[in-house]
């Protein structure tokens, strides 16, 4: 089902969690909603959900107006960040539940349902709890069977707020592994809530990455990863290095050193911001380079076919630059280079991307 | 997402989070209905009888009502009552820091009974709690003949009353501190134990200050209850007015006399206090929720 | 244990144990056991006379009916003002949050001749009813009345802290899945209640069959119609029958004690299924 979000707004006493949000999912997608705390993207999934209604703005699904559509009329699966399972209930009647309150006319017989959730509990291949207690479950069986209690009603559109959050990091692997191969198998449309972009690049179609109650850009993994549209973009999703300072010709100063760049886009002494993935930064062991930021060497990890280097800002911190450096360079190339700790260098980057800084508030 | 949390919580405490959300709103009938019933039989059970103590001890006037409280055996009784709170309060308090001390900071077997020991004399009637010291102190008693030999009067006397009134309001400071003491550990004690305090500085600078809130509460609840006892006092009492009189004897006594008035004055006082203590046990209850919502910031 | 004491890193265990032990002991254990031990020297024949007699019969058949009913009354209301007061916004709401607490705090006697002058034939209810042949005080009804005062605090604050700590999500879920509001009361609030609604109910019933002092003044106290038991005590004090008073404590007395192990168990039960402690 293809869910579309035309102009919403939501406002709790005064903090704006959405700010005008429009969206398309297109139908049939495993779509992220990532972002920091406090971006928004939950309230945005219960809205949808129906859980939240929003000041202004409106819901089509299936490109019907859904806005003022009841929760239990919009035929949507939630599936909440602490599963919610019912305690009081058997594995098998969470998983009945949502049949079992159909009005009489609708609800499947004994039978029907017996077979239906017996099947939904091979689908999450947890056959063997079904007469347990969700208290007698880890984290990770709960999850799943809250994905099945979700899905037995056949909902129309999956929702799921960080599904993966509450579980340690082994068992969130493998879950989320999990979760993408069930989404092959029933291409439902799935909405799924994450702060951790890891997951949000590995699970999903399509990130959609909101910050402060606003879009920030909605695009493929791969798209997001390379071409970050924005500062926030940027900084958010991978490691990466900052530099901050303004246009001065083809250079960026940045304090009283200089980084070479394509500046065509941009006037002289305008502030922006460069950002440099680890793996497009080079270090030049000759400090007196004219082009470069300095540096100090500040520990050498991994010794395999990519070494990792973290320096720290030269000397005294100086204005507009962060103090951390992160670069990674093939292990024969540490060998060439000769590096060690200590060892002052200068930074470079090889692709520079350069973002104006007009309010300066850089979310790090 | 912990912005949005916060700020729904800051909602539940103002505006109740229940009815902004769509899956927890009750249609207004329901509301209504819910609201109308139980509000009706809040005000036939309670606010009536309420209003009833303060309408009645005024029937006569308010001259009537001032001479029936400053009469001396008002006063006797009002004295008596006082002296049995003042009594039994303090050690109950100090038997609730003790007991919670013992159960809620070190293992030992049969924490579980005595915890149940501790909460017996609440299932205990009043009356029943009266007779037993009957049956240890009074003439036909345990200690009875040897008392009477000595001329030492506990029942129907000042001592069995203060007794009574130990008895019945024996768990209310221990039952307030233990489950709380529990759930605190013993980890801070630890860590002032290993920063070179002593035992009683640890017990005064670091679990005191912890449970403040929880044995001012029990405090409160206790007087209350030993002010107002009336069944197991009355059975030790022998109802000697100006002596062994309390001020929910008298208010009996006056009743049976059929001063009404009268009666319903010196109950007036002690539904007063009854609201007093109400007024107290709120404010203690928000205080305590204030300092921890502090601690969770 | 010497030498357990000595490992231990906080001290006064000895002490603080010891103290409540010895006071225990003193004030509760030792008083309690004088009951049974008055009630071993009694002949078979002789405690069955006192305990059986049909006078306190009728005072068991009062006593009980009224506390069940009156419990059940309190069970009904009870969920009703807790679910009141904790799921909807009104004015006053708090006030009468506070004033919930009122039984605990005013003195029982106090409580029985406030009853008694509201449901009097010339009191505000009893007025009321008087025309219609209703007759609340000085009979049995009256003593309904006043064990449903005593017992109404009771399911209110023990269902109460459940509910305000149920998580919304529950709802939700129930919602997203179709339920109705009323099937998510019946089916997901409510057995999440039941344990603390017993709870509540077991407490109230407890505290009514020992009421002593807001009863008598509204009851009456006819023999064999109002009399509850604990008078019954009272009455063969009075009359120097200490066997006989002591015979029908020590009935008292079991009761309440199957009772204290019944709340316990169901507090238990509580705990278990909401993950709470009560």
């Amino acid at each position: 089902m293809s869910i579309e979000v035309q102009h919403i707004n939501k406002t709790f006493g005064t903090f704006k969690a959405l700010n005008d949000v429009s969206l398309n999912f297109p139908d049939g997608e495993l779509v992220a909603l990532l972002g920091p705390s406090g971006c928004g993207k939950t309230t945005l999934l219960r809205v949808i959900a129906g859980l939240e209604y929003a000041d202004s703005g409106r819901i089509l699904l299936d490109g019907i107006d859904a806005t003022d559509k009841d929760v239990r009329q919009r035929r949507v699966g939630f599936v909440f960040q602490h599963y919610a399972l019912f305690r009081h209930m058997t594995v098998f009647e969470n998983i009945a539940f949502g049949l079992r309150v159909r009005p009489r006319g609708e609800r499947p017989s004994e039978k029907e349902i017996r077979a239906k959730v017996t099947r939904l509990l091979d689908l999450v291949q947890l056959g063997w709890v079904a007469n347990r207690f969700p208290s007698q479950l880890s984290g990770g069986q709960r999850q799943r069977i809250a994905l099945a209690r979700a899905l037995a009603v056949e909902p129309r559109v999956l929702l799921l707020d960080e599904p993966f959050g509450a579980l340690d990091a082994k068992v969130r692997k493998e879950l989320r592994r999990w979760l993408r191969t069930l989404h092959d198998e029933l291409h439902i449309s799935s909405i799924f809530v994450t702060h951790d972009q890891e997951e949000a690049l590995e699970v999903s179609d399509r990130i959609v990455l909101v910050n402060k109650g606003r879009i920030e850009q909605i695009g493929s993994p791969r798209e997001i990863y390379d071409r970050p549209a924005t500062s926030f973009a940027y900084s958010f999703i991978g490691a990466v290095n900052e530099f901050r300072g303004h246009v001065e010709g083809g250079y960026v100063r940045v304090g009283d050193e200089k980084l070479h760049f394509d500046g065509r886009d941009f006037k002289d002494g305008q502030q922006v911001i460069a950002f440099s993935r680890p793996h497009d930064t080079e270090i030049v062991s000759d400090d007196q380079s004219e082009d470069g930021v300095s540096a100090r060497i500040n520990r050498i990890l991994g010794s395999g076919s990519v070494a990792r280097v973290e320096l720290v800002a030269n000397g005294d911190a100086r204005e507009g630059r962060k103090d951390f450096f992160e670069v990674e360079i093939p292990g024969a190339e540490l060998q060439t280079l000769g590096l060690s700790t200590g060892q002052r260098v200068k930074l470079r980057g090889r692709r520079l991307s350069v973002f104006s800084d007009q309010n300066g508030n850089q979310t790090s | 997402m912990a912005g949005v949390a916060a700020s729904f919580d800051a909602r539940s405490s103002t505006a109740g989070k229940f009815e902004a959300n769509p899956a927890t709103r009750d249609s207004p009938w329901v509301k209504f209905v819910v609201i109308g019933l139980g509000l009706t039989y809040f005000a036939v059970f309670l606010l009536l009888p309420l209003i009833a103590v303060f309408t009645e001890a005024f029937r006569k006037g308010a001259e009537t009502y001032f001479q029936a409280l400053v009469e001396p055996d008002a006063l006797s009784a009002i004295r008596l009552t006082l002296l049995a709170a003042a009594l039994s309060v303090p050690l109950n308090l100090v038997f609730g820091v003790a007991a919670a001390w013992a159960i809620a900071k070190f293992q030992f077997p049969g924490k579980n009974l005595l915890i149940t020991f501790i909460d017996l004399p609440f299932s205990v009637s009043p009356v029943v709690a009266g007779l037993i010291y009957v049956l240890v102190f009074g003439l036909q008693g345990w200690f009875g003949p040897w008392l009477h030999e000595h001329d030492i009067k506990i029942i129907f006397a000042v001592p069995g009353i203060v007794l009574a009134t130990i008895f019945v309001t024996f768990p209310f400071i221990a039952r307030e501190l233990i489950p709380l003491m529990q759930a605190q550990g013993r980890d801070e004690e630890e860590a002032a134990i290993s920063l070179g305090a002593s035992g009683l500085q640890t017990f005064w600078r670091v679990t005191i200050p912890n449970v403040k809130w929880a044995l001012l509460y029990g405090v409160i609840l206790c007087n209350a209850r030993a002010m107002g006892e009336f069944g197991a006092v009355s059975v030790v009492s022998g109802h000697i007015r100006g002596e062994t009189n309390t001020m929910p004897l008298h208010v009996e006594i006056l009743y049976n006399e059929y001063q009404f008035a009268a009666a319903f004055a010196v109950a007036s006082l002690l539904a007063l206090l009854a609201l007093v203590t109400l007024l107290l046990k709120t404010y203690v209850e928000w205080r305590a929720r204030h300092s921890a919502s502090e601690e969770h910031a | 244990m010497a030498r357990n004491i000595n490992k231990r890193v906080l001290p006064g265990f000895g002490l603080s144990l010891g103290f409540t032990l010895v006071y225990l002991s003193l004030i509760v254990l030792i008083p309690l056991s004088a009951v049974f031990f008055k009630t071993a020297g009694m002949t078979p024949a002789e405690f069955w006379a006192a305990v059986a007699s049909p006078r306190v019969v009728a005072s068991y058949k009062l006593t009980f009916g009224a506390s069940l009913l009156a419990a059940l009354i309190n069970a009904v209301f009870g969920l009703l003002l807790a679910w009141g007061l904790t799921r909807y916004t009104f004015p006053g709401r708090k006030i009468v949050d506070a004033l919930i607490d009122l039984p605990f705090a005013l003195p029982t006697a106090v409580a029985g001749i406030a009853l008694t002058a509201i449901y009097a034939k010339n009191g505000w209810i009893g007025g009321l009813l008087e025309p219609y042949g209703i007759q609340i005080a000085f009979g049995p009804p009256g003593v309904l009345v006043a064990l449903t005062f005593i017992g109404l605090p009771f399911v209110v604050r023990t269902v109460q802290p459940v509910l305000e700590d149920l998580e919304t999500e529950f709802e939700e879920a129930a919602a997203s899945l179709g339920a109705t509001r009323w099937q998510a009361f019946q089916r997901v609030v409510f057995p999440a209640l039941f344990p603390a609604l017993l709870t509540g109910f077991a407490l109230a019933f407890a505290r009514a069959v020992g009421e002593y002092g807001s009863v008598i003044f509204i009851a009456g106290n006819i023999p064999m119609v109002s009399e509850i038991t604990p008078l019954i005590i009272i009455t063969k004090l009075e009359q120097f029958d200490y066997r006989g008073a002591t015979a029908v404590a020590s009935v008292m007395l079991v009761i309440s004690f199957v009772l204290l192990l019944i709340v316990n168990g169901l507090q238990a039960w509580t705990a278990r299924r909401t993950g709470r402690t009560v």
